[in-house]
Order: structure tokens, then sequence, then C-alpha cells
């Protein structure tokens, strides 16, 4: 871990005014995967803006009838929310499925979906990786790739976004707030969010230096049966394999995202409208683009499985 | 105290303390965390400071060039050690590449250099300023690709490790059923709570370790070795150690960058290995490939066994040999071991857990399974069958004691092992197809020589001063039982220190003869200070009765403390007698599994082990050990392994969000039966180790049951979904 400074801001402009003035500086929020990756040298910022005092820990209803989530609530407090476990019980599920209770406690809804990948080769600061040292070249293509993704990957970086409150955020059509530090506000669709590796896998997301997240927007609710179901090598805590959230209504449509195949919460929706036809119909469509190494092919068997089990349930 | 001859009828045998369900008597110190592990030594030397240890980037190959100048500058920077500015150390017991020194790397993450600073936070940060370039040369990575030209490996004796009895080849193509089966296990990684970590100090030429260490004498030895100085001039204390499984038997780099940092620093210097450093930079359990083929008469009767072994290591030596359980457990007339080691550039293998055994079972226990059902019949019964009288490698020699089939009824008993399906993949509840499975366990039983000193204080306190060390498994409370059993005091009466090297020389613990030999030890001791208070008291020969304080003989009777301060010391060693005899331990494993018909997921719902391990010094610590010991092979079943790059030539997952083991839900119930056995060619307490016969069998036990609910039989270890997937049957 390399030194560096450190400051609380009062405000969200605050906030990202500091991080925008100031080359090398993020933000701090929970801190539950900046700090490790701080240790490891993975991430060597020389200023650091703690979001802790400005706010934004509420959860409040919008005059559309949806719920807006401020940027500092915790995991534990959001799945926790009565009316997100009524209305929205697929966000509940996706949350608990993630970390443990402690991290859980600590972690922010910004933070969860600011998250970096998990490939052990981003890990490893010895290892060519695009996203962590770009231009390096990507040592995961023809390594150990089991975890790492099988679709929306490109010849520079094959890595997987972890997380699961995101992929349930997907299934809801949420958008992302942010503010800029000219005070500037904007809002993102949650399938804008997160990038593609393409040619730049060093961004994750469309955030611009110092934009700030200062809250996530769910839509009215949309009724149906909530599931998450993340599939791992062990019972609890561990990243998704392969994880689905979906919404599903009685007649059989509904809304479906896949976690742990792509770099982003994988949904299609033309591949989902033909969910009332099974999980082979949605997962064939849906992955037709694949590219799936020896190792990690099984998950597309998996996704459809999977799918197949969470289409099952919600008609039970 | 010389063992030469069984045990007879002894104290042990109406014992009061020993054998006896004990809570430890460090128990309050873990729980409440005041029990000072070797990183939190803080108040044994003063003005310590931080090491941090940099490991190669690269597996094989030279270190061109080294820039220290900016992690010189580094603010808190008191002295770095760089490989390429030290002669190569010596190399120390089980270490196969020097773990200091030099331009050539031997593996991934040896250690390169060593900055020492006056905090932790300083000491990493000037660490990642180092800046090396290599020279990167071929290696070799890939254990199935070396494995065919692999040569034998050398037994103890130097032989070529290839053993045979009677015509296996003629014997198994006569045999109307033949199973031939080819299995793979992954290298592993320890995973321990505690990761490495030394303090050292100099004063003079004399050096102090306060360490986390199994083998104190080993270590002592090794040090001298290792820096080329006299082992009297090297202290070792150890007293506390989170976890080991074997990866703490051998002096590692956190010892030695320890004490060449001290040097270099002019002070005392603390190091703690970081996580991602336990898996390449210190020894892990070698990856195996395994062979094992059987032949059967077609009333189940064994007349072929063999089974060989592949596996790797830096050296050439010191493999993983999976057979050693193969010549113990089944009857069968025709044989043939063989182990064979191949040359890897990979980091260093050694031993880990019940080494050999324990991966051993996971071919052997299944092979048998697959028998049983190419032979129609309950792989209990034909375990029962193959049920030796002699010790089916070496004829000649008898065992100590053995009931593994009592084992095997008694769990086939409670496990309901009836209900099971001998059908595979016809139980359904729900989603979840269920299968149980059964696997028999065999873990020798060694003994090594051990010694401590008892004293007796004034106040009647008994005080125990031993080498032997405690990694978790309850060392301190069976030495403490056997001390107060043998002088007749309260269990309270008795304090128990451990692991320091200026106390008499223990077993230490590795093996599983741990406890077996250091409370034989113990109890040669107590029977030298029982000589001497009778002697004191004026008490005649060896007939006092030594109860509830005091002394009694020929109607005098005398409280212990009249003889006031008095300390022995004494050790046991075992005589020749016990090489007519094969002492082993032994288990019946059982699992329930339930794997989702959908996505494979795999829930162990029961496990049960019946063991048969002689007496049982502390059934409350000795069942920790073995339900300690069946997750971790429920993890090597199921979830463990260290994923190998053989382009780069490391494990990857190197930490433990990558390299997972279980947690607690993965392992909803177990239970565990002793039975109640004595075994008098092994000590005078009759008693064996279980820590390792834990995890010989249960893995088996989990791949059988898994087989039986999916009939799917995977052979490649850990059994993780996407190796079967695709072959499970349609969900609805």
């Amino acid at each position: 871990m390399r030194a560096f400074t450190y400051q609380r801001a009062t405000s969200p402009r605050e906030a990202a005014a500091a991080v925008a003035g100031k080359r090398g500086a993020m933000f701090l929020g929970g801190g539950t995967n900046l700090l490790d990756l701080m240790k490891l040298e993975i991430e060597v910022p020389t200023h650091l803006v703690d979001v802790q005092d400005i706010g934004l820990d509420a959860i409040e209803e919008t005059d559309e009838g949806g719920l807006r989530i401020g940027a500092l609530v915790s995991n534990t407090a959001l799945a926790a929310d009565a009316r997100v476990r009524r209305d929205y019980a697929v966000l509940s599920r996706a949350i608990v499925a993630g970390a443990s209770g402690q991290l859980r406690n600590k972690a922010t809804t910004a933070g969860n979906l600011l998250q970096r990948t998990r490939c052990p080769y981003f890990y490893d600061p010895n290892m060519p990786c695009n996203k962590r040292k770009p231009g390096t070249g990507c040592a995961a293509i023809e390594g150990y790739s089991r975890q790492l993704a099988v679709i929306g990957t490109s010849d520079k970086c094959i890595a997987t976004y972890p997380g699961d409150m995101a992929v349930a955020l997907r299934v809801l059509d949420a958008e992302v707030e942010t503010i800029k530090a000219d005070g500037a506000t904007r809002s993102i669709p949650i399938a804008d969010f997160h990038r593609l590796p393409g040619d730049a896998p060093e961004r994750d997301n469309v955030l611009e230096p110092g934009e700030l997240i200062t809250g996530v927007v769910l839509p009215g609710p949309i009724g149906g049966t909530h599931v998450y179901r993340k599939v791992r090598d062990r019972r609890s805590y561990a990243f998704a394999l392969v994880s689905v959230a979906a919404v599903i209504q009685d007649d059989g449509t509904g809304r479906v995202a896949f976690g742990g195949v792509a770099p982003k919460p994988w949904r299609d929706e033309a591949a989902e409208a033909a969910l009332p036809q099974g999980a082979k119909a949605v997962v064939s469509r849906a992955f037709a683009k694949a590219r799936p190494s020896e190792h990690n092919k099984f998950k597309i068997t998996l996704a459809e499985r999977t799918l197949a089990a969470v289409i099952a349930k919600a008609r039970s | 105290m010389e063992f030469t001859a069984p045990a007879g009828r002894n104290l042990f045998d109406s014992s009061k303390v020993v054998g006896k369900s004990t809570q430890r008597i460090d128990g309050p110190l873990k729980t409440t965390g005041t029990a000072p592990y070797a990183y939190e030594r803080h108040d044994v030397a003063a003005n310590q400071a931080y090491g941090y240890i940099v490991g190669s980037a690269i597996a094989k190959g030279r270190i061109t060039a080294m820039d220290l100048s900016e992690a010189r500058a580094a603010p808190g920077v008191i002295a770095i050690v760089a490989a390429p500015e030290t002669e190569p150390v010596g190399k120390g017991m089980s270490n196969n590449a020097p773990l200091f020194g030099g331009r050539d790397i031997a593996h991934y993450h040896q250690a390169i250099a060593c900055v020492v600073a006056e905090t932790f936070e300083q000491a990493r940060a000037a660490a990642g300023l180092i800046r090396t370039t290599y020279a990167r040369a071929d290696g070799r990575f890939d254990l199935p690709e070396a494995a065919p030209q692999a040569p034998l490996a050398k037994t103890g004796g130097g032989k070529p490790d290839k053993k045979t009895l009677g015509d296996f080849d003629a014997a198994y193509a006569a045999a109307p059923v033949k199973f031939d089966g080819r299995y793979t296990t992954p290298d592993e990684t320890h995973a321990m709570m505690e990761p490495h970590a030394t303090i050292a100090s100099w004063e003079g030429d004399k050096l102090t370790l306060w360490t986390s260490n199994q083998m104190i004498q080993w270590g002592k030895e090794s040090m001298g070795k290792i820096l080329g100085i006299d082992p009297e001039n090297v202290r070792l204390d150890s007293p506390y150690i989170g976890g080991g499984f074997g990866g703490k038997l051998f002096i590692r780099s956190d010892a030695v960058l320890a004490a060449l940092a001290a040097k270099a620093a002019k002070r005392p210097v603390k190091i703690t290995l970081q996580r991602p450093l336990v898996a390449n930079n210190t020894t892990h359990r070698h990856a195996t490939i395994q062979r094992v083929r059987i032949g059967a008469q077609n009333d189940g009767r064994i007349t072929a066994i063999a089974h060989e072994n592949w596996s790797g290591n830096l050296n050439g030596e010191d493999g993983e040999n999976g057979t050693l359980q193969t010549p113990k457990l089944y009857a069968g007339a025709n044989r043939l071991t063989a182990n064979y080691i191949a040359t890897l550039d990979l980091p260093e293998g050694n031993a880990m857990r019940a080494p050999g055994e324990a991966v051993g079972h996971l071919a052997l226990e299944a092979a048998m399974d697959e028998l049983a059902e190419k032979l129609g019949m309950d792989p209990i019964e034909l375990r029962i069958r193959n049920e030796p009288e002699m010790v089916p490698g070496s004829p000649d020699k008898k065992f100590s004691e053995r009931n593994l089939v009592r084992c095997l009824r008694e769990g086939a008993e409670r496990f309901g092992w009836s209900r099971r399906s001998a059908k595979p993949g016809t139980v359904r509840e729900g989603d979840w197809l269920i299968g149980m499975g059964v696997a028999a366990g065999y873990r020798g039983g060694p003994t090594q020589e051990s010694g401590a000193r008892v004293s007796l204080a004034k106040d009647g306190g008994l005080k125990v001063e031993t080498d032997m060390t405690d990694i978790g498994t309850g060392s301190y409370t069976i030495i403490a039982q056997t001390a107060a059993e043998s002088l007749g005091v309260p269990l309270e009466k008795v304090s128990v220190v451990l692991g320091d090297s200026r106390f008499p020389a223990s077993s230490g613990s590795g093996g599983q003869w741990g406890a077996a030999s250091s409370t034989a030890g113990v109890y040669a001791a107590c029977v030298e200070l029982r000589r001497k208070i009778g002697e004191k008291l004026g008490f005649a020969g060896d007939d006092a009765v030594f109860e509830n304080g005091r002394i009694r003989a020929g109607g005098k009777d005398m409280a212990l403390t009249e003889a006031g301060a008095i300390s022995a010391e004494g050790s046991i060693s075992f005589g020749d007698f016990k090489s007519g005899y094969d002492v082993g331990t032994y288990a019946a494993h059982f699992c329930e599994i339930a794997v989702d018909a959908y996505t494979g997921e795999t829930r162990i719902r029961r496990m049960l082990a019946v063991c048969d391990a002689g007496r049982i010094l502390n059934p409350l610590s000795a069942r920790s050990q073995v339900i300690g010991a069946m997750v971790m092979a429920a993890g090597a079943a199921l979830m463990e392994e260290l994923a190998v790059d053989t382009r780069f030539g490391f494990f990857v997952n190197h930490d433990l969000a990558g390299y997972e083991v279980p947690v607690h839900a993965d392992i909803p119930h177990q239970e565990v039966v002793f039975l109640d056995t004595l075994d008098d060619i092994v000590s005078p307490l009759k008693a064996k180790g279980v820590g390792e016969l834990g995890i010989c069998g249960p893995g088996a036990a989990v791949a059988n049951a898994i087989y039986n609910a999916t009939g799917i039989r995977v052979r490649d270890y850990p059994l993780t979904l996407d190796k079967y997937l695709d072959r499970l049957p349609e969900p609805v």
C-alpha cells in the first residue's frame, strides 16, 4: 500500500470536486474492496475522499411509486428494508447471497456497483493484466479461466463482474444517479452503467473522473415472483459460477439477468422474451455469441440448468 | 524409559483423568484472544522492527538486476536484505530449494528480498518499490505431461519404490472380475488460519526465534544448517500455533529472513508471510495421478491388487505417495505398488495432513466402491470379505490391534446403511438426488522418542515442560491429564509449558505421532519423579500408590508436598519389538449427500466416522481432531484445488478467496464414534493418534455418495459440478 492523503467530505458536491480536482484521487465508501486492492497495490490512489459524512443514507419513496436508495445505504440495510423485501425481493435475495454479514454491514450501495473483478490474474501484480495495467496483455485468456466470463469479453480481457446486487438491479431496470464536480447530475440506466472491456478493460463503468454515485432509483414494483439463484463451489462466501436473477409473472413471461458470466450483469431482452418457452430457449439466444474457454464452457450449461430451476420454482 | 515389550496392565487401565473428556486447559486463553501467537509476542524483545518479504515474480530463471534505491529511500526503512547480495543459505531439513540467497530462482514466490522498517505499512510500501528484472528460463510445470517419463521414487533406504508380492499380472489377467481406474488429485495448500510467522533476535552469536513451528528440534537443527551456526546457539519458542497441518514441520522463509533481517537491522525483526505467499512460497500437498487395478473372484475375494502413483517435486524426490495404505487394508495374494516421481519446477511439495494416505484413499476407496458395483456386492460386505489375517503387503507382520470390521459394522448400524439404495440415481427428494457412501480408513500409528521434565513445587503444583507443540490439537490437555494421572494430583494442579527448545526434546507434532509419543514421554518423566519423591520420603521401590496428592505404601501415607520442590526428567524410546507389527489406526467413514438435480450442487447432509485408535486420551479434543479432519476431507473431495498455470508455473488462486475451503454451511452434521480399544504395542498408554485418521477415507465416502446419488463417477478431484453437469439426467 502506498502512502496517501485523506479527507472527509461533507457534501456530495464537495466530494465530487475533491476527487475531480486531484489526479489519483478516489472515493472511499465502505472500503471492503478498495482497501484490499490498495494493500496489493492494484489500486494506488494518492488521495482518498471519504464520503461517509455526506448523507445519502436513506431509502425514500419516489413520486413515480418506486424507491430511491441513497448511495451510502449499507447492503445490510437495503436487503432488510421492508419495502424492498415486499416489492423487490430479488434485490434482497441477491444481496444476502453475497459476501458475509460483516462485509454487508460495511459495504455501501454505490460501492457494491463499483467492486472490481476477482480474476486471479488481476489480483497478482506479477501477472500481465490489461485491466490492472493497460497494455500488458491478458494472462487469463490462455490461463486458468474457470471463474471468468463467457460472453461480452474481448481479446484484451475476459474478467467477470463479480457482484450479485447489480444483477438484481438489472432485472429491475434500476437507474444510477450521479453528481459531478460542477454540480451537474445525470441518471444512467443500469444496463449502460457497466462497460464491456473492448479495447479499454481498465474502465469498468461509464463514470467520469470525479463523478460520484448519489443513489440508485428503482421504478415502481412490477409484481411477479422474484428469484435469485446463485450457484457456487461452496455454500456461502464465494463468488458465483453462475447466478440468475429473475422476475417471473404468472403467465410465464418475465425478466432474467445472469451473473458470473460476463463483464457486467448479462441481460438480453430479446432472449428473455422466450421465457415462456423455457430455459433452453432463453439461454440459447442470450448466449448465442458466447466465446467460452475449455475451463468455463460449463457455465452455459449451468446457466440453462439454473434458469430451468428458477422457472420451475417460480411455477411451483 | 525404554518401551521394549507390549504394555501390561498399568495405572492407565484404571485411570481417573486420562481417557475422560476434558475441556482444553488452554481454552480460556484461546477464546479470550490472550494466547500469544508468534506475531503477537510484543513483550519478548524490545524495539521490534517489521520485515516484509518479496516473492519472485517468475517461476524459474535468474535475477538479472535488483534496484533497491527507491525502496532504501522510502520512509521508515531500516534495512533491506536482498537475495543477489546474499550467498544462498544452507538447506535445512526438507528444504528443496534454498530459502534465500543468490540470483537463481527455483520457484514462484521464492523469497528474493526482505524490507525492514519501523512499521508494517512502511515495510510493505517500500517492498513495492523494489525493481527486479529477471531472465526467465523454461520450466517443467505440468505433472500429466511429465508423469509418463517419471522414474520410480526412492524409498527411505534408497531403493526403487516398487514392491511386488506373488504375480500380479497373471492373477489380474485370470480374475473373473476386474477393475482398472485412473484417479487424479490436485495440489492443495494447508490454508492454516495463522500464516507462518517469526520474531528473531540476536544476542551476540545466539539467536532466538519466537515462531510457529510444529517440530522444535528439527527447527533448531535446521536453522543451524541454514545459517551455518551451531544449533546450540539457536533457541526456538513456539507455545501456540494457529494450525500447521504439516506446513510448519520445517523451517521456512519467515524464520530465515527474520534472522537475516534482524542481523542486518541490528534489532529484533518480526515477519509474517502475507497470505498470497503461503501457497507458492511454502510447501503444499502434491498433486497425484493414481492408477488402481483390482482383480477379484465372483464372491468378492481379491486375488490381485495394484496401486501405482505419480507425483512431482522440485528436487525429483519426496513426492506424495498415494499407495501407502494399500499394503495394509485388504487381503490379496498378488500385489504391486509403485511410486513414481517427476521433477517439476513448481513450488515445493511436502507433507500435508496424512501425506500419502489422505489422497491414496481418494483413489483406493473409490476403486473399492467401483469394484463392489461390478461384483453386485454391498461395498461394506466387499471390504469385510477381504479382511486380512496378517498385514497383506508384509505377510510376516502382525497387526498390533485392528478392528476395521467392527468399525464398518457399527458404522453401518448407526448410519442406517440398510436404507441405502444399491442402485444409483434412484433416491430423490424434490429437486435433490440423494446418495450414501462408505469408505474404510487406515493411517499408521507411529511413535517417536519423546522427553519431558516434571517438577513438583512446594505448594503441590506440578509443572510439565517439554518442547512438544500444540498445533490446535489439544496437546496441552492430554499432557496435563497424563501428569495428573501419573502423580495422583488433580488436573487443576498441573501446568504445562510447551514449545521451547530449552525444554527436553519431544516427538513434536507430525505424522499423527504427537499424542501417543509425547504423553508416553511425560509418563516416563513422571515415573522418574515418582521414584525421586519416594526416595526422598522413604518409600521403597515402585510399589507406592500416588493418589489425591498423597503417596501411600505399606501403611505409610504422606502428602506429596512434604517432598518439597523436586524435579525429574525422563524420556521414552521405543524398542525393536515393534518391527514385528504394523501399528495402525482404522476407521469406517460414511456420508450422505444431496445433489441438486438441476445444477449439480452438492450438499453433504451427514458424516459419520467410527474410529479404532486404541485408548482415546481425551474424547472431547480427539473428536475435534476427527471432525476437523473430516471437514478437510470434504474440502479435498468437493472444492480444494491449487490451480496450476503451466505457462507461468505457479499456483494461481493463492488467497483464501480463490482457494475455497468448506464453510460451516457446507458441513451440517458430523458424528464421531471411538471404539473402546487398547493397543498394547504402541505405548504404555495404549493410545494412538487420530488427527490424520480422520482425513483418510471421508473424501472417498463423499465421492461414493455422489455416485450413489447420481450414477455419475468422477475420478478427478475435487468433484466440482463442472465435471459432471453435462452427465446429469434431465432434471424433471
